[in-house]
């Protein structure tokens, strides 16, 4: 095992709400939804109807790219619609779960002895790959590639996020058959970052799999910072990424020969009454885990994913397809008097126009989503570079975005960049530019214009 | 703060796009956010964001000019008790000096803000409160003589020409208050440099006055006495009536001077406000104040001239160059925005109002012009070093 990679620059945001390792009990979901909008860069090409019976593992849709690349039902139970937006673009599938949760016919296998083709049009058939994400561009692999490592992150440094030795513990077999099957994907090797301080055990224990350690603030634990400082990509070089948990779908599958798509996620936020983790399935309505339990005295942001790069949902909306926390956290939608000059004791500010460093790195903060501002143009430096542990200069890489230069983009390294990498720029920002937002944008430009 | 709000709530909707008094919705707006913070609520990306804005950034370096303004005002009053022969009493040093200073200001901000408001109304924009500073600088980087209606035409040539003809807060390329005094100094050159312009003699509104000016008065400035200086040596720098200013009388500040430039002490109290704040950047601070410094000495060892021969602590000391790398170098819009560029950006600031003010006997004062330089310079120091970050990239490739 290589040396302990340090990193200084970054930010622990310590937030109210945190979960201890218990479980909460609710009724399970029985409303689920498959959003195409989760997967980044596919077209789907929808195949059920209204009324159509499913089991889980039933293909839904398919990419219009790739049509071999399908996407399948999380639960068995009925199409219960097709929604739609303007264009015809598919906003999401829904789907009544039975309750049976009965699964479409699944060979168990042991990837070792496949050939490589074999285990690639098994994942894209069975709708595991599109859990496979590759940079650059932060959109879901493409299988007509061989990426040059897969890299998984064994933690997540984000606030609030869930602990992955407490969600993936007791799954070393399901693991070490999902990283088998990966290492038939890609040239090179599978690389595995793990947080210095947690046992890891499950990752120590694995064959086939190279374990780097790292230690420092978020975004430590983003995928991106860990290729970034073990083999950064190039032009032309493409990796794959995929999150723990899916990697134990992927071997749970080829364990058992059924469809399991459930997962454990950790609900918490300063608004939830009682933080735990839940085992649910992806897609599944957050309404029964999340009613009840939480303080309604103020109107509630329900976030899918993690408060820096998550997504907002409804109280009643749905778990999305990456993600594995539900954070609610109060709206901030009340106007202050004199905010900008108030000592404002109960936010956070790196800043120290605040008094936040006085109050010790362990009091938590209960934030809620106001701006705390007007969004400007730049006007501060060095803001971002602070919690932007890469070489990479992420102010000049947003202003080329910003201008659409394609070649200064590449030139700035944005082929090794996903938008949850630029989250804590955006929580920094004095000027409140939508960081992330532009980062998908250029993302999604130069892929265009590449093409 | 309820009833305030409800009454802005009220009257809200006749500012709006079809009400009566649209034509001032971006003053109303600007109001508003000031006396409120807007309830806007992150829509997408990061859903939390820290409590800093560029509203608290700004107050915060007007907070921090406050030493540099209140000792200004009274530096004034001082000044023109001293040269006026009268008994020095402190209620009337400074109400001289208010009386001095203060129109100096509501011309600065009326004059700015009413162009800023403007433009905000008709580029349909939210206020920005970039003036907050500048508006407060341009008072202090003046003459005590300066003329109000100069300062008003200059004040509105530096905002439209320097800063919203660029796109307004954060787009400009050099720093609005210096564009303001070196339009001054280029337009009326009478009034803004020699030996008359630092001290008040007349009386304003009644307070203070010429009733017997002494007769060995000098108004010039320190650096103004040794940049006339013959000879080779670094003549005795005298103040007003004729006595010997020390090294520590420049480091309080009790001489002629622009306004707010001549209180070491305070631009110190200002200059660590903004350094703990992280507001203000101390790789350039500190960059400005060395390259000023190693320039001062490399000219000590030539000495052929008075002012080659001052030693760089004076150097420092003496004129706008504090000011100017607390308050002006650091301007986060008009620097370097690399983190090595800083340093470049800083340290170059330093050398040539070092080099401007031994090398050209026209302008006493080169901080002005060094900045507005190097204000200029600043994207092609930050070519480099991004440039230096692409290549690293490249290599990397290579290797």
């Amino acid at each position: 095992m290589a040396e302990v990679i340090r990193i200084k620059r970054g930010l622990d945001i310590k937030l109210k709400g945190k979960s201890e390792e218990v479980f909460g009990k609710s009724e399970p979901a029985t409303l689920f939804s498959v959003r195409p909008d989760d997967f980044q860069g596919i077209k789907p090409k929808v195949i059920v109807k209204d009324g159509d019976a499913v089991k889980a593992g039933s293909v839904l849709f398919y990419d219009k790219a790739n049509p071999e690349m399908k996407f399948v039902s999380p639960v068995s139970g009925t199409i219960l619609a097709v929604n739609r937006g303007d264009k015809r673009k598919v906003l999401d599938i829904r789907i009544q779960s039975d309750g049976k949760f009965e699964s479409e016919s699944f060979q168990k296998v042991n990837p070792s002895s496949m050939t490589s083709e074999k285990v690639k049009e098994l994942l894209l058939s069975s709708g595991f790959w599109p859990f496979i994400k590759q940079r650059p561009y932060d959109i879901v692999a493409n299988p007509n590639e061989k990426p040059k490592a897969i890299f998984i992150s064994g933690f997540d440094t984000a606030p609030l996020a869930p602990d992955y030795d407490f969600v993936i513990q007791g799954k070393n077999e399901e693991f070490q058959l999902g990283v088998d099957a990966l290492a038939k994907l890609a040239n090179g090797k599978i690389n595995i970052g793990v947080n210095v301080e947690s046992a890891s055990k499950i990752y120590k224990s694995l064959t086939g799999v190279e374990i780097h350690e790292f230690d420092g603030p978020h975004p430590t634990g983003n995928v991106g910072v860990q290729i970034h400082h073990i083999d950064p990509i190039n032009k032309g070089e493409s990796v794959w990424t995929i999150n723990p948990q899916d990697v134990v779908t992927i071997g749970t599958a080829m364990k058992k020969g059924t469809y399991d798509f459930s997962k454990v996620i950790v609900l918490d936020g300063s608004s939830v009454k009682h933080p735990a983790y839940y085992r649910t399935v992806y897609g599944a309505q957050i309404l029964n885990i999340v009613k009840g339990n939480v303080v309604e005295t103020t109107p509630l942001r329900y976030i899918s994913g993690n408060p820096l790069s998550g997504r907002q949902i409804s109280a009643d909306g749905f778990l999305g397809a990456y993600d594995t926390q539900i954070c609610v956290i109060p709206e901030g939608n009340t106007s202050e008097f004199l905010g900008w000059i108030m000592p404002r004791l109960k936010k956070f500010s790196v800043n120290h126009t605040y008094f936040s460093w006085l109050m010790g790195s362990n009091k938590e903060y209960a934030l809620d989503t106001n701006l705390n501002g007007g969004e400007r143009a730049f006007i501060m430096s060095g803001e971002y570079d602070k919690v932007f542990p890469m070489d990479i200069l992420p102010e000049f890489l947003i202003k080329a975005i910003l201008a659409k230069d394609i070649d200064k983009m590449e030139q700035l390294g944005i082929y090794e960049v996903a938008p949850e990498d630029f989250a804590l720029c955006e929580f920094v920002c004095t000027s409140k530019i939508e960081t992330q937002r532009i980062v998908r944008e250029g993302l999604d430009y130069i892929r265009k214009e590449l093409a | 703060m309820k009833a305030l709000r409800n009454f802005l709530d009220k009257v809200k909707p006749s500012f709006e796009e079809g009400g009566k008094l649209a034509m001032f919705r971006s003053v109303f707006e600007g109001f508003e956010s000031f006396l409120f913070v807007p309830d806007t609520t992150a829509k997408r990306g990061a859903h939390i964001h820290d409590c800093i804005d560029s509203k608290r950034v700004m107050s915060m370096v007007v907070i921090a000019l406050m030493p540099a303004l209140l000792f200004g005002i009274y530096n004034v009053g001082y000044q023109h008790f001293l040269v006026t022969g009268q008994e020095m009493e402190i209620g009337s040093i400074v109400a001289y000096g208010l009386a001095c200073v203060l129109p100096k200001i509501v011309v600065s901000y009326v004059v700015g803000l009413g162009i800023e408001f403007i433009v905000a109304q008709w580029k349909k924009e939210e206020i920005q409160e970039g003036f907050l500073v500048s508006g407060l600088l341009i008072p202090l980087i003046v003459p005590a003589n300066c003329p109000l209606w100069m300062l008003a035409v200059a004040t509105a040539f530096a905002v439209i020409f320097a800063k919203e003809v660029f796109g307004g807060t954060g787009m400009n390329i050099f720093n609005v208050a210096l564009i303001t005094r070196v339009f001054l100094f280029f337009a009326y050159p009478t009034a803004m440099s020699g030996e008359s312009v630092w001290i008040g003699t007349e009386g304003i509104f009644g307070i203070g006055g010429a009733s017997n000016v002494i007769d060995s008065f000098t108004g010039a400035t320190p650096l103004g006495q040794v940049g006339v200086a013959q000879g080779v040596v670094t003549p005795i720098i005298t103040n007003a009536v004729g006595t010997e200013i020390s090294t520590l009388d420049m480091f309080i500040g009790l001489i002629p001077g622009s306004i707010g430039e001549t209180s070491k002490i305070a631009i110190l109290i200002g200059a660590v406000i903004l350094l703990f704040t992280g507001i203000a950047s101390w790789k350039t601070m500190i960059s400005v104040f060395v390259g000023g410094a190693l320039t001062a000495l490399l000219f000590n060892q030539i000495g052929t001239t008075p002012i080659m021969n001052l030693p760089w602590y004076d150097h420092i000391l003496l004129g706008g160059f504090s000011f100017g790398a607390v308050f002006m170098a650091t301007d986060p819009v008009t620097s370097a925005r690399t983190e090595c560029g800083k340093y470049v950006f800083g340290f170059l600031i330093g050398m040539f109002a070092i080099i401007i003010r031994v090398l050209n006997p026209g302008y006493p004062e080169g901080m002005m012009l060094s900045i507005l330089l190097m204000n200029l310079f600043a994207p092609l120091i930050d070519y480099f070093f991004v440039q230096a970050n692409i290549n690293r990239r490249l290599k990397r490739v290579k290797k």
